[in-house]
């Protein structure tokens, strides 16, 4: 069963087309990685698919529902961690938490109870009453995820969750997020720019360059497709440049460095 | 309900925690207090008006809770910059509780504000009518507060970023305040100004709350202030909801 459709979807800022004409599918219980080269039309999309943003046109269906006529609907349906962070700084670490679990309607019980459980796992539990202001860029993350995993939807968008998170720490939140995959069902959808991570957790991988898509299949079908060893390699056989390429690692640094500033 | 409230408590939080913003709003009213009110007072009383802190305290108050209000309503742009605007816009909650919740939180604020600005008042020497005056104060507060955190919200959600503010500040905060009849008497204007401040509704609020805080003395009568605000929030509530849940990030 798909739980998510896209046809034909399009946006276009003035001139520029960011998503052109792009259609996929996802599965229900499916891990699925969006990969691209920053500017390649992957937030833009998930902005779209999370009824942030009106497409130009296009249809999108998330449980059934359609994501322009019926956005209420949609947003039952899935949870999502950003790319850009998105805390309240005023707030508690715990005042975060507790907010959003309010507003996804999780029981008092299991609210507590997951709260607990997921600033423990983030190693944030200790500074559950401190304001999020006074958190390093490391900590917002892990606060970001813990956030985005308290309730358990039917699809979980990641719009780079690890980014400037330490191998190790990186590890541990994939191997949470994939028992929740398989203990629950919960249909994953991400992007990222660790193309080991991409290989190693994804079921199916979609490319996205230019706003088009243009390589789909599972990491092992993409790298023997282009005669590659990794999937590094099979990326840059099929966009002709590496996900980090000059420019993007110039992006990337200066998006990191906001990030420190911020702190 | 429960998202209602928890958008409430948040702006509540929000608010009582940041004490510099707290203690430096309380500034401006004071100095319109003190300054205005004994600067000019002499005068007034000379040219017949009367007591001049009587008439100046209660456009006083209505000034410290529109510019709360209109504050509260605006850090959507805040929100939107920091990044949290979209944490709420993608919860599975009607915008429109969203922003009903997010405009109580910030009425409240507002009303809280205007309390303590009533204090000061009273401390330099402001003496209100009658206590079951002061109650039927609450309901303009609380009609006023709503409208300009309303306003807020709806001006909130067509920026981008906080470029516009001085614009705004300058263009619609300032103007409404200082036609609305909040410093000094509205009779014998020249009649441009005369219909600004008849369609201006922070007008009604001024004279509503004149009318109960101070000592019974309204140019429109309380029941036609309260209808006209009363109808005008709710427009103000109804536009600002459509632009809210017009947003797009």
């Amino acid at each position: 069963m798909n739980i998510i459709g896209v046809k034909n979807l399009t946006k276009k800022f003035g001139d520029f087309t960011a998503v052109d004409d792009i259609s996929f599918t996802v599965k229900a219980g499916e891990i699925f990685a969006f990969l691209g080269p920053n500017g390649a039309g992957k937030t833009t999309t998930i902005k779209m698919l999370t009824t942030l943003l009106f497409p130009t046109s296009g249809e999108i269906k998330l449980n059934g529902a359609s994501a322009v006529d019926e956005p209420d609907e949609v947003r039952r349906s899935f949870g999502i961690v950003f790319q850009d962070p998105s805390l309240d700084e005023e707030l508690t670490a715990y005042e975060n938490m507790e907010f959003h679990g309010v507003l996804y309607k999780i029981p008092k019980e299991i609210r507590r109870q997951r709260v607990k459980q997921l600033l423990e796992f983030t190693e944030l539990w200790e500074r559950k009453d401190e304001l999020v202001k006074n958190f390093s860029g490391g900590m917002k993350r892990r606060l970001e995820i813990s956030r985005g995993l308290l309730h358990h939807p039917k699809i979980l968008f990641l719009d780079e969750p690890t980014l400037g998170l330490d191998p190790q720490t990186r590890n541990h939140i994939w191997s949470y997020i994939k028992n929740l995959n398989k203990d629950e069902g919960i249909t994953i959808f991400f992007t990222t720019h660790y193309m080991d991570e991409a290989e190693r957790v994804s079921h199916r991988i979609d490319i996205i360059d230019y706003g088009k898509i243009v390589a789909e299949g599972t990491a092992e079908e993409l790298k023997s497709r282009t005669s590659t060893l990794s999937l590094e390699d099979a990326f840059i056989n099929i966009t002709g440049h590496s996900i980090r390429d000059e420019e993007v690692g110039r992006r990337d640094h200066m998006r990191l460095r906001r990030r420190f500033w911020h702190r | 309900m429960s998202a209602i409230y928890i958008l409430w408590l948040r702006q509540l939080k929000r608010y009582f925690r940041s004490r510099s913003r707290l203690i430096g709003s309380l500034g401006q009213p004071l100095l319109f207090l003190l300054a205005l009110g004994f600067g000019f007072g002499p005068i007034f009383q000379r040219a017949g008006g009367g007591n001049y802190m009587e008439f100046l305290a209660p456009g006083i108050i209505t000034m410290s809770i529109i510019f709360t209000a209109l504050f509260s309503g605006i850090e959507i742009v805040w929100d939107r910059q920091f990044g949290f605007l979209k944490e709420t816009l993608v919860a599975p909650v009607s915008r429109l509780q969203i922003m009903i919740g997010r405009t109580i939180g910030g009425a409240t604020v507002a009303i809280f504000q205007g309390c303590i600005v009533f204090l000061l008042t009273l401390l330099v020497g402001f003496r209100p009518g009658g206590i079951h005056l002061i109650l039927a104060a609450f309901g303009f507060v609380f009609l006023v507060a709503l409208l300009f955190t309303a306003l807020g919200t709806a001006i909130g959600s067509l920026l981008q970023d906080m470029q516009g503010f001085s614009l705004i500040m300058n263009f619609i905060v300032m103007p409404i305040f200082f036609l609305s009849g909040a410093l000094f008497p509205l009779n014998n204007l020249p009649k441009v100004l005369s219909i600004i401040t008849r369609i201006n509704p922070l007008t009604y609020g001024v004279d509503g709350l004149r009318g109960t805080l101070g000592h019974g003395a309204t140019q429109f009568g309380l029941v036609s202030d309260f209808l006209i605000l009363g109808v005008i929030t709710a427009i103000l509530l109804a536009i600002g909801s459509y632009l809210f849940s017009k947003i797009q990030i």
